[in-house]
């Protein structure tokens, strides 16, 4: 499904993923750890195709197309999704609006007709309600006054609409209280399937316990140090990334 | 000088006479006064002041903005062309000027050139000498006008001027709804509008303009406003067309508790240009006033924000707000923000803030990776900046239709560049 192979990425001088190698095969969940600043946030904008990144060497293919020559929309469409780690505000915009021009985009992008505002609703309705979204909050702007756990909430809820092929969520358990987590767990545990893939990056090896991943990296540095599978989450629980601080492969 | 009334009573000759003597002096206003520093008239060079003779609508007068409006009076090169009026409250007059002015001069006269002062006003001079019709609304002490009044301002196909006068007394505790609406016409035109607004103690006026002419016409508007004892006046302009429109609006809060709120929103394109010139003048104590002037330039646009809090020194308690909100859409793109804040009394709340930005990375992206093409999703931004801007509308109905103008103004935008 996405192969990343020895990626280099630049923000102005500075160098910040190192030649990143990950495959991530399609059905399973992948989980990414690492201390702040290693890059776990550039490397989920990179894939989603955000501008200020330079890609000074490596290749990125997804589907078997060149994800890194497609416009953010583009990818979107092809099935990548990016849960935020700070869901940006949109005044304004009433959430309801921005969340069915998305949808029709992407159909579109794909090829299928609009949903009209009927069967927009319907769908809507009954995803929003499992994720605890009141139709309050569909009329108000896009995460405006939103609380951190209800933007979070509203990122998985655009993910369960949009049907995404590869999940990418940036630490989407951060800030959330232990409901809100269950919540947000659920909701992205019904949408495992074994034609979608996921990469869960998260600092707590709490959320894992709800989303087990099939296996967990280590990122610092810039670099994938380590790979294994869910016990790992466990064990850096213990041992933190102190053996990763030098900058060197453990 | 307008001779439109034949045998016009003494006081109107002497106030055309005046206003005629003082636009001979002034002439049109340069860029070298303060007022005019953002905006020229050049346009207007080679333009004759005489209204031109009376003439057919240049297209058709369309449905009423507002679904269900009672009252509405059209104007054809500022002439009274057509008016439906509803049932009417008891006492209230609700008439075209020139008929006013024919008919029953008495009750003209008390209200004309009472707040349009023309000193310092060559446009209000040049209207005082050259008015010929406009709109009358008196509404007696203690009496409500359930539903809005549309007056409706189109031009027709000669290239012309014209100089419409309004006159809005509201009694105590007297409560109305106005909405102005500028359609112009493809033939251009100029129209230098004088409104005199009084407000007595307790009344409500909500007052709301919008601006839709084809960019060949040019608007010039000077908005007296007085208002009286725990009265308030509530104004939202709309300027989403018109090559030049200048709102120049002056509000005397001449009495404790009285308050004022002016809007305005403002889309400007191509080579537009949108003024919003404001005067809050705070005489008496426990006065409050808020303006906000939301809008987004886009080509080479500009737009001009002077708005101005005065607190005289027995006008304790004072609140006074500005606020100027700015998109930029294109690197040409120009907004001039002017806030002055003039305070004799020592115990005042005045604040204002001004911010200018164009459209936001972030915003943008993230729409983008929801899978809006980039073209949409900056659509979408600018479209919930105008509804944030339009918010300030208290009034739904009237959100809604002037929320159906700014979308029109959308949609062209993005028909032009794509
Ligand atoms: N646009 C930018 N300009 C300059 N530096 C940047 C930029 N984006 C990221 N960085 C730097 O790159 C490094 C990696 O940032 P990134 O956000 O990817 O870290 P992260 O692993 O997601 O951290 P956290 O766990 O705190 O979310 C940081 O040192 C950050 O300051
Ligand atoms: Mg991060």
């Amino acid at each position: 499904m996405l192969s990343i192979e020895n990626l280099h990425v630049s923000v102005g001088d500075r160098e910040i993923l190192k030649g990143l190698t990950l495959e991530i095969p399609a059905g399973e969940v992948h989980a990414i750890m690492g201390p702040n600043g290693s890059g776990k946030s550039t490397l989920s904008y990179v894939l989603s195709g955000r501008e200020g990144y330079e890609i000074t060497a490596g290749s990125v293919t997804y589907d078997g197309k060149d994800l890194l020559a497609m416009q953010p929309e583009e990818r979107a469409a092809a099935g990548i999704f990016l849960a935020f780690q700070y869901p940006v505000e949109i005044p304004g915009v009433p959430n309801a609006t921005f969340l069915r021009t998305a949808v029709n985009a992407v159909r579109r992008g794909r090829g299928e007709k609009d949903l009209d505002a009927i069967q927009f609703m319907r769908l809507v309705k009954d995803k929003s309600r499992k994720l605890g979204i009141t139709d309050e909050m569909m009329k108000r702007a896009v995460n405006v006054g939103f609380s951190g756990g209800e933007k979070k909430r509203n990122e998985i809820l655009q993910m369960a609409m949009l049907e995404p092929k590869l999940a990418i969520l940036d630490e989407t358990d951060s800030g959330l209280d232990i409901d809100a987590l269950r919540v947000v767990a659920d909701g992205v545990n019904m949408l495992r399937d074994p034609a979608r893939s996921m990469l869960v990056i998260t600092h707590y090896q709490r959320l894992l316990q709800y989303i087990v991943p099939d296996r967990v990296h280590v990122l610092a540095h810039g670099l994938i140090r380590r790979s294994g599978g869910p016990e790992l989450a466990h064990e850096l629980e213990q041992t933190g990334y102190a053996e990763f601080a030098d900058g060197k492969a453990a | 000088m307008s001779t439109l009334v034949e045998n016009q009573p003494a006081w109107l000759s002497r106030l055309r006479e005046e206003g005629a003597a003082r636009f001979g002096q002034t002439g049109l206003p340069t860029q070298r006064q303060e007022a005019w520093k953002y905006t020229g008239l050049n346009r207007l060079k080679a333009f004759g002041f005489e209204p031109a003779p009376a003439g057919a609508a240049s297209g058709e007068v369309p449905a009423a903005l507002v679904e269900g409006t009672q009252h509405r009076l059209v104007f054809v090169d500022g002439r009274l062309d057509a008016a439906t009026i509803g049932t009417l409250p008891k006492g209230v007059i609700l008439k075209g000027l020139a008929d006013v002015l024919r008919n029953q001069p008495d009750i003209a006269e008390p209200l004309l050139g009472k707040l349009a002062k023309t000193g310092d006003r060559p446009m209000a001079a040049l209207n005082a000498a050259w008015f010929e019709d406009g709109l009358v609304l008196i509404v007696p002490r203690g009496v409500t006008i359930e539903g809005p009044i549309e007056v409706t301002f189109i031009s027709g196909d000669a290239t012309a001027a014209c100089h419409p006068r309004l006159i809005v007394s509201l009694g105590d505790h007297a409560n109305a709804l106005l909405i102005e609406r500028h359609l112009g016409g493809a033939a251009g035109g100029f129209a230098n509008q004088v409104a005199e607004i009084e407000l007595g103690a307790g009344a409500q006026f909500r007052h709301y303009i919008l601006h839709a002419e084809p960019s060949v016409s040019t608007a010039v508007e000077t908005v007296s406003t007085r208002v009286g004892r725990d009265a308030a006046y509530r104004s939202f302009a709309l300027t989403a067309g018109g090559g030049l429109v200048r709102r120049e609006v002056e509000v005397a809060l001449c009495e404790t508790g009285a308050a004022a709120q002016i809007d305005g929103a403002y889309l400007v394109d191509g080579e537009r240009h949108s003024d919003a010139t404001i005067l809050i003048d705070h005489q008496a104590q426990h006065c409050a006033s808020r303006q906000t002037q939301k809008g987004v330039i886009d080509d080479d646009g500009r737009a001009v924000f002077q708005g101005k809090i005065l607190v005289r020194p027995h006008a304790q308690k004072a609140d006074g707000y500005q606020l100027s909100q700015t998109l930029l859409l294109s690197p040409q793109a120009e907004i001039d923000v002017k806030p002055e804040l003039e305070i004799h009394a020592d115990d005042v709340k005045c604040s204002h803030g001004a911010t200018v930005g164009r459209l936001d990375a972030d915003a943008l992206f993230f729409l983008r990776a929801r899978g809006i093409p980039e073209a949409e999703a900056r659509g979408l931004l600018i479209q919930g900046f105008i509804g944030g801007a339009l918010d300030e509308i208290d009034r739904p109905a009237v959100r809604e239709a002037f929320g159906k103008t700014a979308a029109d103004w959308l949609q062209r935008r993005s028909e032009s560049r794509s």
